[in-house]
């Protein structure tokens, strides 16, 4: 390779010096495959070793509009894309337009010639799929084909990818692609980092792949946007995975399906987003009181009400926490990337059935629809509890008072057994009661499950660290998020605090790790402070909140300018 | 084997005179004839919604989901999905699955799921001490009508046409014998099957006279042919003065959603074999 041609690298992607880093920005309208095209994109660069994370943004539409994806690369794992784009690839001339801060004057365009005026190396798409005969389909092939050349990714590699990830045309593609490779010259290339292979995941995947891990046997969702894409996923997976996947008519369907499900004796699991989530409040508190595990995924997007479907939010975290009449203990685990969503959701189901209590997984739209590389080797191990079983020396009682709250289960169909569940106020054997005394001696019994449970946490990572451990400032997020702070914590030498579990609230594990802190800073996706709210009840000091409110997930650069508005 | 005792030891609280009663003693005799046939009572699953009807399941002494209001068919169906080998019954009311879960029970019907749903029609809301329901007739004076309500009720016979019912039948708590034998053989009935019982309520639409004097038992006719069942259906429109007909309107057999969803499940160590497998083709 000629030594004048400038080779990406650290500096001038403007990141962290240690570290080899580019970023791909693809974009087109709406229907033209711009997320499976960046998927490829990605694969491109995991060929080289490098460790991936893809943004992808798409208004609510099905056909028309701007679709754009953000492939980012590094040489160590990472869950945020970065603002400034290395190579842009343009499917049309909005690209160019819309993107225009994320360009330097290093930046270097790959363009379908035929729709795009000066979009650097322009490649004609109709001319490439005419020669093969190709369908229109094809066309991102070319392009894709014309990066690789221009960032000096080997033939091979293209052609591995291809074979390996487009199952469906894979030798038309592939011919597709070669042309845009041939008629593309390399400028920029980009330096290998690595031989490891990470394998391509995207949030919603890692959550169906732990909760099947963590024992769970069914699934029912209703469509819903950002949660779909892991209806999807069990769906065409179901077999394999040994998930029997149902979507019935409606999210109360949905909440009351799953409860017949577990109380039948199978692990069930529910997703859905904010607006499904209302509808299934009512057969949340009879989780509750009838004492029926469940798992509920309920991934957040821009609200109010229909909100922006197909944008970022975290602002139900107060909702989750206290949706459903009555009192009753839940589980509430928000995890940050793809390792995460995996462990934590085996560890939910696992819960749930440990404790006969509604779990929840709590996502957002940045890592239901995030596409994280991760080491298969690197994946947590994942063990589940026993849970009590009746016996069978005694008659039945599904909700025996005992020492921890939690009653033995057993099914219907068990010989012997008769299993009531109610979801009035009940006695021991289920049956319906109004007597004061029972009642409240089975709402103490219920929120006991809760203080064992809060017992239990102490053996879990219930709160993360990162960043520069012992640092003065810190600053504190929940979820998807974490992929920014951390980074940006490191970058700025700050200490990194993630609550990860949030019911029960680990109020001793957050002070613990604010130890020595001088200025906690909260970063949160939405605008009133949910989690700053919540660290503040038991006395912790909050000195700046940093909300953020737009629906696009924070990057690096832009957390950064806000850290040090609050700290001027 | 002893025989269960079929009735718990509950206080009843249904009125003098409530129909739920007549329902209750055809249960528990269906019940003991299933025993003595040498079918397995723990193998029963009894599902209610929110209403007089439901405390049949603190009544009945097998096993019970006393669900809330309007959603005892989507739990009914979980249930048979979970396991197939349960018998599943559900008691509903007529402002549970006509008002509230009416959703649940078109789609219970489309999907031809192996339940049996018994509606407690008593065309009035008892538990909530008298308003009117979808099966009250136009002009009911209830306590949130007192003018009397506007609205024509609706036919749920034809309803269960519609969606795709495959076992459709009426009875009526003082026609008993026929009762218990619509009964059995809806659950006997591979798929949905959809009883509408007409009881009446002693306290808020006490109208014995008019169903005795009205009831008739169902002409024959090939019960799988859906047009002479829907215009049998369309004799009586729960408001005109009308005959009404109790029996089956409507048999059929079809595949049922229980028997078509897969219900594999895998061993702990197959499943992380299947994990690695599935990130290897990621990578």
């Amino acid at each position: 390779m000629p030594n004048y041609i400038p080779s990406v690298t650290a500096q001038e992607c403007g990141g962290n010096p240690m570290m080899r880093e580019v970023t791909v920005l693809i974009g087109g309208k709406a229907g033209e495959g711009i997320n499976s095209a960046g998927m490829v994109v990605a694969k491109l660069l995991n060929q080289l070793g490098y460790y991936t994370f893809m943004y992808y943004d798409y208004p609510s539409l099905i056909r028309g509009g701007h679709n754009f994806a953000i492939i980012r690369g590094a040489d160590r794992p990472i869950g945020v894309h970065r603002d400034h784009a290395d190579y842009v690839l343009a499917l049309n001339q909005e690209t160019i337009i819309r993107h225009k801060t994320r360009f330097s004057d290093r930046t270097v365009t790959v363009s379908n010639s035929d729709v795009v005026r000066d979009g650097g190396q322009g490649i004609s798409v109709t001319g490439a799929l005419k020669a093969e005969n190709a369908p229109a389909i094809m066309g991102n092939s070319a392009v894709i084909g014309a990066f690789a050349k221009a960032a000096g990714i080997p033939w091979d590699s293209v052609v591995n990818v291809f074979t390996r990830h487009l199952p469906k045309g894979t030798q038309q593609n592939i011919a597709v692609a070669k042309r845009g490779y041939d008629q593309a010259a390399t400028v920029l290339p980009i330096t290998p980092v690595g031989d490891r292979l990470p394998a391509l995941l995207s949030g919603n995947e890692a959550i169906g792949l732990g909760l099947v891990a963590g024992g769970i046997t069914a699934y029912v969702s209703y469509p819903m946007t950002p949660s779909s894409s892991l209806l999807h996923f069990l769906a065409e997976n179901s077999r394999r995975l040994g998930i029997s996947v149902i979507h019935p008519e409606n999210e109360i369907a949905v909440m009351l399906m799953a409860l017949g499900y577990s109380y039948a004796g199978r692990r069930v699991a529910v997703g859905t987003s904010g607006g499904g989530f209302c509808l299934m409040t009512e057969g949340l508190s009879l989780s509750g009181m009838a004492e029926i595990p469940v798992v509920l995924f309920v991934s957040q997007r821009t609200g109010p009400s229909t909100g922006l479907p197909t944008y970022t939010a975290q602002a139900d975290l107060r909702f989750i926490l206290h949706a459903g009449q009555g009192e009753f203990p839940r589980f509430v685990v928000a995890p940050g990337d793809a390792i995460q969503a995996y462990y934590w959701s085996a560890v939910a189901a696992d819960i749930a059935w440990r404790y006969q209590v509604p779990a929840f997984i709590l996502g957002d739209k940045a890592l239901s629809e995030g596409l994280y590389s991760i080491d298969p080797a690197n994946l947590p191990k994942i063990s589940t509890g026993m849970y009590p079983l009746w016996d069978g020396r005694e008659p039945y009682q599904r909700y025996r008072d005992t020492e921890s709250g939690i009653s033995p289960l057993t099914f219907p169909g068990t010989a012997g057994a008769i299993v009531k569940v109610n979801s009035y106020a009940h006695t021991a054997s289920g049956i319906t009661t109004e007597e004061a005394e029972i009642v409240s001696q089975m709402t103490k019994k219920r929120l006991r499950k809760g203080l064992s449970l809060s017992a239990v946490m102490a053996e879990y990572d219930t709160v993360t660290t990162g960043g520069v451990p012992a640092a003065e400032t810190a600053i504190i997020c929940w979820g998807s998020v974490r992929g920014v702070c951390s980074e940006v914590c490191e970058d700025m030498g700050f200490r990194m605090v993630q609550p990860v579990v949030l019911s029960p609230f680990p109020n001793d594990k957050i002070r613990e790790s604010l130890k020595g802190a001088r200025r906690v800073i909260v970063v949160e996706e939405n605008a009133t402070g949910q989690l700053a709210a919540l660290i503040q009840l038991p006395g912790i000091q909050v000195d700046s909140p940093i909300l953020h409110y737009d629906g696009r997930p924070l990057t690096p650069d832009l957390l950064k300018e806000r850290i040090r508005e609050v700290l001027r | 084997m002893t025989v269960r005792e079929l009735i718990t030891d509950t206080q009843n609280t249904w009125c003098p005179g409530c129909g739920n009663f007549s329902i209750q003693h055809t249960l528990k005799n269906i019940l003991a004839d299933m025993e003595k046939e040498g079918k397995d009572l723990d193998s029963v699953v009894l599902v209610t919604g929110i209403g007089c009807h439901a405390k049949m399941a603190d009544y009945l002494n097998v096993n019970s989901f006393y669900a809330i209001h309007g959603r005892a068919i989507p739990v009914a169906t979980g249930i048979k999905l979970a396991n197939r080998d349960l018998t599943v019954l559900c008691c509903v009311g007529d402002g549970d699955a006509y008002a509230e879960g009416l959703d649940h029970l078109l789609f219970a019907a489309k999907r031809n799921i192996d339940i049996t749903v018994l509606v407690h029609n008593n065309r009035v809301y008892g538990l909530t001490t008298g308003q009117y329901t979808p099966t009250s007739p136009l002009g009911f004076k209830g306590k949130s009508t007192p003018a009397g309500t506007l609205e024509y009720p609706m036919n749920p016979l034809e309803l269960m046409l519609a969606s795709g019912a495959t076992y459709i039948a009426r009875g009526y708590t003082r026609k008993m014998d026929q009762l218990k034998t619509l009964i059995h053989d809806g659950i006997q009935h591979k798929g949905f099957s959809f009883v509408d019982i007409l009881q009446i309520c002693a306290t808020f639409f006490p109208v014995t006279d008019y169903y005795n004097k009205r009831t008739y038992e169902l002409p024959a006719y090939d019960r799988s042919a859906f047009d002479p069942a829907c215009s049998m259906a369309r004799e009586w429109d729960y408001n005109s003065d009308a005959p009404v007909a109790l029996g089956v309107f409507y048999e059929r057999a079809a595949p049922t959603l229980d028997e078509k969803i897969d219900p594999a499940v895998r061993s702990g160590q197959e499943k992380e074999l299947t994990i690695r497998d599935f990130l290897a083709s990621r990578q």
